[in-house]
């Protein structure tokens, strides 16, 4: 039943996609190519995205990271949540159990929302598309105005959750739980 | 495929270091591993499905007739909607949005459409539910949509 409960978008999903082939076939076996192609791309990402989390979770030292991304790390906060975030590759997704980690090791919780926002905002990969496509005014328009946007939603975010200390137990029974 | 082999190499040196460093230690970083992948792995067979979907789905020419450059305001919260539902994986999302701005659809609307797709997640919201919690994925999600709403209307006042 609990595999089943796990498993109910999927066929929920899976019984769209048949509608979709019934309904045009072309675009339903297009569907399931590309379903096929990037299921094997994340099997392939997955695992050591995973034991990378599982090394730093195990080894990274909490007081090491407080001082990069506790409460009072100011500077090195962004800079650190920069690096992070930029040079990650991979779907949001994947971040979230990386700012999971982060975040039981003591990093606060507005470089946490931060450094979602800059994996969302740049990959080198993505953006040197973006110059030569969009050109770099709307580069510079978007990469700026994001980073703004999520850095004070980190801000905002770290205060609402500071005062509720109660959601923030719930996040950390979340945590265990993974 | 490149960052495929940096990342295979990262996991195996840090496996390396960790086993030198403690046999035990490093049987349960595999351990923790694999039930980790045990855990979302429903939640990944049903994204990498929506994948599947949203690129056979909403092709260019289709989107392009829904977000064209006269479909004003409610071309913007369309696609922000069609960004939040659909996945797609961000190395496609310019070249997209590329096809759809040759295929005549607005500016605007293609740059809620894109930092839609990077910064909100429908079908992921199940994942980050069990992550953070709930208030915290649905406060993240409302305010990326927020952004978008913002940043397409940034787009719209200084680049049309």
């Amino acid at each position: 039943m609990k595999t089943f409960k796990a498993y109910r978008l999927f066929v929920v999903l899976l019984f769209v996609l048949s509608l979709v082939t019934l309904w045009n076939q072309t675009m339903g076996w297009n569907a399931i190519q590309l379903t096929g192609k990037s299921m094997l791309d994340m099997l392939l990402l997955l695992p050591p995205i995973l034991i990378f989390v599982s090394v730093l979770d195990t080894w990274l030292e909490k007081d090491a990271l407080v001082k990069y991304m506790g409460k009072d790390a100011g500077l090195y906060g962004i800079v650190f949540a920069l690096l992070l975030g930029t040079v990650a590759a991979g779907p949001l997704y994947i971040a979230f159990p990386i700012s999971v980690i982060l975040l039981r090791k003591g990093a606060s919780l507005r470089y946490i929302v931060f450094f979602l926002g800059v994996w969302s905002t740049t990959k080198i990969h993505v953006v040197i598309f973006e110059l030569t496509s969009f050109g770099p005014l709307f580069s510079f328009l978007r990469i700026s105005f994001c980073l703004l946007f999520f850095y004070m939603m980190g801000v905002i975010f770290e205060k609402i959750y500071d005062r509720r200390p109660s959601l923030q137990r719930d996040m950390m029974k979340q945590h265990s739980e993974m | 495929m490149i960052s495929g082999v940096i990342l295979y190499s990262i996991a195996m040196i840090l496996l390396i270091l960790s086993w030198r460093k403690s046999v035990s230690r490093t049987k349960k970083v595999v351990q923790n591993a694999w039930s980790m992948f045990a855990k979302i792995m429903p939640d990944v067979m049903s994204i990498m499905l929506l994948v599947g979907l949203s690129l056979s789905v909403f092709t260019p020419s289709f989107l392009s007739s829904v977000i064209g450059e006269q479909s004003g305001w409610i071309g913007v919260v369309t696609s922000t909607i069609i960004g939040s539902i659909a996945l797609i994986p961000s190395f496609i999302v310019f070249p997209l949005g590329d096809t759809l701005v040759e295929n005549g659809a607005g500016l605007p609307q293609v740059a809620a459409f894109m930092s839609s797709l990077m910064a909100v997640g429908i079908f992921t919201l199940p994942l980050e539910r069990k992550t953070f919690g709930n208030s915290f994925a649905y406060a993240r999600n409302a305010a990326a949509i927020f952004m978008c709403l913002l940043f397409s209307l940034l787009i719209w006042v200084v680049m049309v």
